[in-house]
């Protein structure tokens, strides 16, 4: 088993992550993009990608830092303590991922493009209300020598803002998975006013043309290079949660050591001392799955679904209690739009149903061990 | 004669290439060695009560087997892995016990020796003991020749540990005891026990503690078996009464026996957990599910959604012992958070014997029923949030010591 210890080079890594958010993308920088009516913030994904973010698990042959996927849940994670919007995971964990188990010549030129910041992505999957990649209906019809793809897909997070488009669709055999740009004729996007201000975006497809160029992988086989994919979106968008389970924590806890009434401060009553003490714990216990799926990834990926399932079940839990109990601690003001741990709540929720619920996880999780 | 020493091994010609550098190595060493000498009885990974080996002068050993296997391990330091050799262990750093642990889970091998000396005394031992007691406690601890037992809670002192009043009078050439301990397991069993007494009546409450190793066999002690729910009676009523213990059996300083008493919980809270975590491998439900159901599947649903929780959870929580196992080795102890291990630990196996309880049915609710010793197993996990410290006791050493919130 892997040692799940955070090694100095991790610790250095978060440091200064934290340091760069903290000046340039805190939580007021997110209430500004709200209150313009912005969903994403260009500037902001061009200075990561300076600092190599964007390309963190880019190949160094295409100018990225291949550093892996517990350092991409490193970035995921501190970014989701200042609630930090960027096409990080569309396009630096997902996309990326699935280019590389291409790695042909188009794929190592879009990996350098990612790297760059010059380039982005976000995923259309879902169909339903519910994750479920297997019931896939969009159809990707064989005409002549190409593909005419017709259909619909929703929640496509960052699918306003993205230059292209991976899309599962559904051939006679299976499913393909394709990589489109996003303005290609056909295909119409709208989008939807989410309760954690961020791009999600409805795409209508339309006999949307494509050719054999435009799939990423082979025909008929779309899960070579998606499950991978989705296992690296999966993993980093817990340990993204987990970041917003801690600010909210932490906002909390030093709110108990602040606010007094009946004359003490309200850390001091001990039904909120154990319910912060129950929390810490859960915590505790979700990072340690955490730390786990990202070694599992760079170790073992082939073996990593069950330690990526249970991750972001445990992820998603943390994080919707983390910020229940947070509003609930703060009293009246939490409820407040003036206060920011109800972004971390609206944040949570999202979260929590993007790549798979609670539900959805914790039914791998028990296929995989056997019941 | 412990293959884990290059140098050694080489000088007897034991032929098993364990370079202490390379892992691997050691693995394929301790793989070959256990192979060869676990007795085909050992392996069926027996976890119940009925399992255990818990040594001492009075064992009554179940098998040849359970004795040839103690021996054997014991010979080789492996009855305690990580304790240094000069006392009778294996001196196995963290990532040589990791292995030593997977490659007695792949052969399904039974431990061949529990006890509170392995898991508290010793550890307590190590770090606040004298070289003399070193030498004379540990290494009949590693051997399962003594069996100690653990003297901590009487009937006023039991989450408020530190109001201890068992007497103890320096008398000079000795020390004079007198008082009564409670919930003391296996007292009656135990060839010793280590206690926590009082030796300053006027110092404030936790300075006049000292922590005391005494004799069962000395006049004057004796022990009462309280039944327990589950019908077992593994706990005792101790009393002392005018008990004669020689000076030198008080470990560390006089009068600073609650630093080790705090210490030594530490560890006890993390072996509670670690039983817990323990259970992760999904056999307890797996065993229930092949009895309790024709395939072996749950098909209920909400017992089935139980069960997926409590299987998150239980893997969850292991990785964390295993997290926290892993900082302690890199030098940043567990300390405080062990709080949280026992509390997540603890809670944990509670639940999850109630799923295995709900999944049993009917034939959960007989003494004799064909889940052998599940109702007695799910009514002993209901102390575990009470023993060590409950539950509630947990929460507030979290709140207060990690989370520094007022007290
Ligand atoms: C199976 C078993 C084996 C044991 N083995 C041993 C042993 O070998 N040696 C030994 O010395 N002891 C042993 N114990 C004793 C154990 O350590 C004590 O039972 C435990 O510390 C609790 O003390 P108590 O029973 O006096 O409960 P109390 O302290 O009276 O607690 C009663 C209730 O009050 C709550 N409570 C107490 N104080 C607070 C507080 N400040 N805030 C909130 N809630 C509080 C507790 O959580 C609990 O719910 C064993 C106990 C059990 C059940």
């Amino acid at each position: 088993m892997a040692n799940l210890v955070t090694t100095e080079d991790e610790t250095m890594l978060a440091d200064a992550v934290r340091g760069f958010l903290d000046r340039a993308a805190p939580v007021s920088a997110f209430r500004a993009l709200r209150d313009a009516g912005k969903t994403h913030d260009t500037a902001l994904w061009l200075q990561m990608a300076e600092m190599g973010w964007a390309g963190v698990l880019v190949p160094e042959a295409a100018g990225g830092a291949d550093m892996g996927h517990a350092a991409a849940g490193i970035l995921a994670r501190e970014m989701g303590k200042t609630l930090v919007v960027s096409p990080f995971l569309s396009t630096a964990v997902i996309a990326a991922t699935a280019l590389r188990q291409v790695s042909d010549a188009r794929a190592m030129a879009a990996l350098a493009e990612i790297a760059k910041g010059q380039l982005t992505y976000a995923l259309a999957l879902d169909e339903t209300a519910k994750f479920d990649p297997e019931g896939t209906q969009l159809t990707a019809t064989k005409v002549g020598n190409g593909y005419q793809l017709d259909g619909r897909k929703g929640f496509v997070v960052d699918g306003g803002s993205a230059d292209r488009l991976l899309v599962l669709a559904r051939g006679d055999q299976g499913l393909t998975l394709f990589d489109l740009p996003a303005d290609r004729d056909g295909i119409n996007r709208t989008a939807r006013n989410m309760i954690d201000s961020r791009d999600a975006t409805d795409i209508r497809f339309d006999a949307v043309q494509a050719t054999g160029d435009d799939i990423l992988g082979v025909v008929d086989d779309a899960m070579t290079v998606l499950r991978p994919a989705l296992e690296a979106g999966q993993a980093a968008l817990a340990a993204e949660m987990t970041g917003t389970a801690i600010a909210a924590f932490d906002m909390t806890l030093s709110y108990l050591k602040d606010r007094k009434q009946f004359g003490a401060l309200i850390g001091s009553f001990q039904a909120l001392q154990h319910r912060a003490a129950h929390l810490w714990s859960e915590i505790e216990v979700t990072s340690s799955a955490i730390i786990n799926a990202g070694r599992m990834l760079d170790q073992d990926p082939d073996n990593a679904t069950l330690a990526v399932s249970l991750a972001k079940a445990r992820a998603g839990q943390t994080a919707k209690l983390a910020v229940i109990e947070g509003v609930q601690m703060h009293g009246g003001i939490g409820m407040t739009d003036a206060f920011d741990i109800g972004f971390y709540m609206k944040r949570a929720w999202v979260a929590a149903e993007w790549l798979g619920d609670y539900s959805y996880h914790a039914e791998h999780v028990a296929r995989l061990r056997g019941f | 004669m412990a293959f884990c020493h290059a140098e050694q091994v080489a000088l007897e010609g034991l032929g098993m290439i364990a370079d202490q550098r390379d892992p691997e190595a050691f693995r394929a060493a301790l793989r070959g060695w256990l192979t060869e000498n676990c007795p085909a009885e050992m392996r069926d990974g027996a976890r119940g009560e009925d399992g255990i080996c818990w040594g001492g002068k009075r064992w009554a050993f179940t098998s040849e087997a359970q004795k040839t296997w103690l021996d054997r391990m014991a010979a080789e330091g492996l009855t305690t892995p990580t304790w240094p050799v000069e006392v009778g262990g294996a001196g196995l750093d963290r990532a040589r016990e990791k292995i030593f642990h997977e490659e007695m889970a792949a052969l399904n091998a039974r431990s061949p020796l529990q006890s509170f000396g392995i898991w508290m005394l010793g550890p307590a031992l190590l770090k606040f003991g004298s070289e003399a007691q070193k030498q004379t406690y540990l290494p009949p601890i590693t051997r399962g020749e003594i069996r100690w037992c653990q003297g901590y809670s009487e009937p006023g002192a039991g989450s408020d540990l530190a109001s201890v009043q068992t007497k103890c009078e320096d008398m000079g050439d000795h020390y004079l005891v007198n008082g009564q301990k409670i919930w003391t397991s296996y007292a009656d069993k135990a060839d010793w026990i280590f206690a926590l007494v009082r030796t300053d009546r006027d110092a404030s409450k936790h300075n006049g503690i000292s922590f005391l190793l005494i004799d069962m066999a000395t006049e004057g002690v004796t022990t009462r078996p309280i039944r327990l729910i589950s019908g077992a009676s593994v706990f005792c009523e101790t009393f002392f009464d005018n008990v004669k213990v020689p000076k030198e059996n008080v470990v560390g300083e006089v009068n600073r026996g609650w630093d080790i008493a705090k210490y030594l919980l530490t560890h006890e809270r993390e072996m509670i957990s670690g039983g817990a975590a323990g259970l992760t491998g999904g056999r307890a439900l797996g065993a229930v599910l092949a009895q309790a159901t024709p395939d072996g599947k749950l098909t209920d649903a909400v017992l089935r959604a139980e069960a997926m929780a409590c299987e998150i959870d239980s893997l969850a929580v292991g990785l964390t012992l295993e997290r926290y196992k892993d900082q302690a080795e890199s030098g940043r102890g567990v300390g405080d958070a062990s709080a949280m291990l026992k509390y997540t630990g603890t809670e944990l196996n509670k639940r999850r014997h109630e799923l295995l309880m709900a999944v049993a049915g009917s034939d959960a609710l007989d003494w004799d029923g064909v889940h052998q010793g599940l109702p007695a197993d799910w009514l002993r996990t209901k102390a575990n949030s009470i023993e060590g410290g409950t539950s509630e006791v947990m929460l507030s050493i979290i709140s207060r010591r990690v989370l520094g919130l007022p007290g």
